[in-house]
């Protein structure tokens, strides 16, 4: 039993329940709060460090020999994947401190927080694919209440269309996972990926891989699939928003990269193109919605639907390179994303609104809120020298090398539009004259509508992950040598289904 | 007998995709109950249908006596079933919130957050 592999889900089970039992009690439950998300970024870096040097870690559910137990299993990109999910864990959790509403604080949102860590935990170290439908389960119920929380009517209208798709999405993967199950007769992915390669039923695998590409594809807001998205993200309050669009979506792709790295490999030529169309498609549409928006976080919303596509062109190529540049990706995108939003709840707070239109002035009355902004934004864009700079020059260099140029081209043109996207909200919110009506507001002294000590968890967690960026975008050939090991994991699953049917205690 | 289940399957995802593409969010939910049911009783099908031979295992031997039905597909509808009963209690009380605060369960009278 390894223990290193519970940990990230156990953490913050026991998080979530003693928070439960401390229910009318405020601070007690904030102070569980953090020191859970504090202890469950501990926990990851402590696999990820483990799986860095010694390789794929596995422990079978209760003992029972693979195919037959659950498996728990974390290969490098688990690991990453975990590590990020700690890092925005406790970020949202610190900026919650001082922005969640009492309301909303005593109706459970400290232990609902920790039950969608648990389940997107879950679904990061899971090796078997009903089981990754349970933890699914966990963090969209989980996700279901946190986004109807407060119930405004916005919420209400969010959260319909919301739950409704991703229930939809649901039942689709459970039916794929049932006539996976008639077809191979093991729910083992390592097992699974040892049986379809036997398989004299290609036509039928392919079909199945086309049910698995719908139901993640709601879940990651591909391209036709993604309209719940920006209809819902922007509801809630911006931790909540925050915590959803770094890591909700990123648990559809990364089920995406595990499925079709490891299960459906049989007939590339049909299922990855069509991945590289989708991921060309998701990103031309994202970045022409978020260019006609108004409204800061439906802007965002439409953003990180472009950056799905970045995330699937990797996929989509289906080269070590290619998968290693989804992964680099994958960590630039969760960062910068959810510092972006955290940061749209900033300027909320100076102006009173998320609509563009009616902000302004930012600039000249907080020059490091600007320069907050830029770090991040201009990193989506892909700008030199942020952590997105390297990674887009990773994905485009494999793109190269397979000789893809469509893509190539279409991903150069999308980051010209992003950077489009993002001078919008520089003119609007930052560099324009305020509109008269919160000239008033803005550069007035405590805007931010809290001071002195309470600052800093609003503050801390926007200014850690805009640093991030940058030093990762510093660091990028250190970043860049643990995406191609975890890329080249992902290309050569041997090794994976080694660790899970061979050579176990 | 697979046969009949698999026009039953049929049927009942057709009338759940009917109900979700209905303005009405109270049709919308049984809808999705319905598809829900649908994926369960495809599980059941799919992996195999044995009938009336129990799994008994004769002493000495380590397979049962006569080819039973595979416990486990079961095990996973049961699984599926608890999951889906609570997310439909939940997606109940939400449908009651919508109307409380929206006014309507007409699906498109709710497109403020889409524009």
């Amino acid at each position: 039993m390894n223990v290193l592999l519970i940990l990230p889900m156990l953490i913050p089970l026991l998080t979530a329940s003693l928070a439960l039992l401390a229910w009318n009690h405020p601070r007690l439950q904030r102070g569980l709060s953090v020191f859970g998300a504090a202890s469950l970024l501990g926990a990851a870096i402590a696999l990820l460090t483990v799986v860095w040097s010694d390789g794929i870690q596995v422990t079978q559910g209760g003992n029972w020999p693979a195919p037959f137990g659950i498996t728990i299993i974390s290969d490098l990109f688990s690991a990453i994947m975990v590590g990020l999910t700690g890092i925005i864990g406790l970020s949202v959790v610190l900026y919650s401190l001082v922005s969640i509403d009492p309301a909303r604080e005593s109706f459970g949102f400290h232990p609902l927080i920790h039950v969608l860590l648990m389940g997107v935990c879950g679904a990061f170290l899971t090796g078997d694919i009903f089981n990754l439908y349970v933890w699914f389960e966990v963090l969209l119920i989980a996700s279901f209440v946190l986004l109807a929380l407060g119930g405004e009517r916005a919420q209400m209208e969010g959260a319909i269309k919301y739950v409704t798709l991703n229930l939809l999405s649901s039942a689709i993967f459970l039916a794929a996972i049932g006539l996976l199950y008639g077809e191979a007769g093991t729910l083992n992915m390592a097992d699974l990926a040892i049986r379809l390669g036997n398989s004299d039923r290609q036509g039928l695998t392919t079909a199945l891989a086309m049910l698995f590409l719908v139901a993640f594809g709601i879940k990651a807001a591909i391209f036709p699939l993604f309209f719940w998205l920006p209809a819902s993200y922007h509801t809630p309050p911006v931790v909540i928003s925050t915590i959803f669009a770094a890591l909700l979506t990123k648990v559809g792709v990364y089920s995406l990269i595990r499925v079709f790295t490891l299960m459906f490999t049989q007939d590339t030529a049909l299922t990855h193109t069509l991945i590289l169309v989708i991921a060309g498609f998701t990103m031309v549409t994202g970045v022409l919605g978020a260019i006609a928006q108004v409204e800061f976080r439906r802007l965002l919303s439409f953003l990180i639907v472009c950056e799905i596509g970045f995330l699937l062109m990797g996929l989509g190529i289906f080269t070590p390179l290619g998968l290693a540049g989804s992964v680099f990706f994958m960590i630039h995108a969760i960062i910068s994303m959810s510092a972006l939003f955290l940061l749209s709840g900033l300027t909320e707070r100076i102006c009173h609104t998320f609509n563009l239109k009616q902000m302004g002035g930012l600039y000249h009355s907080y020059p490091a809120l600007a320069v907050l902004f830029l770090v991040p934004a201009l990193g989506l864009a892909g700008l030199p020298p942020m952590a997105g700079f390297f990674a887009k020059v990773t994905l485009l260099q494999a793109a190269i090398e397979v000789e893809s140029y469509t893509i190539v081209i279409v991903a150069l043109v999308v980051s010209l539009l992003v950077l489009v996207a993002i001078a919008r909200v520089w003119n609007e919110a930052f560099w324009k004259n305020p509109p008269d009506d919160i000239a008033g507001l803005v550069g007035r002294p405590g805007a931010l509508q809290v001071s002195g000590a309470r600052l800093i968890p609003l503050l801390l967690p926007v200014v850690t992950l805009a640093s991030l960026t940058l030093i990762m975008g510093i660091a990028a050939e250190a970043i860049l040598a643990i995406a191609m090991d975890a890329g080249e994991q992902l290309m050569n699953p041997s090794g994976y289904i080694q660790a899970v049917l061979g050579g176990q205690q | 007998m697979d046969t009949i289940l698999a026009f039953v399957i049929g049927g009942l995802y057709a009338a759940g995709i009917y109900l979700i593409l209905r303005r009405s969010i109270v049709k919308l939910i049984i809808g999705l109950a319905l598809l829900g049911q649908a994926a369960n009783l495809l599980i059941f099908t799919a992996a195999g249908l044995t009938r009336a031979q129990p799994p008994i295992v004769a002493e000495g031997s380590e397979v049962p006596i006569n080819p039973s039905a595979d416990p486990l597909p079961q095990a996973l509808i049961l699984t599926a079933i608890v999951i889906s009963f609570g997310v439909l209690a939940f997606t109940t009380v939400l449908v009651k919130r919508v109307y409380q605060t929206v006014g309507t369960d007409d699906l498109d009278d709710m497109k403020a957050t889409d524009r």
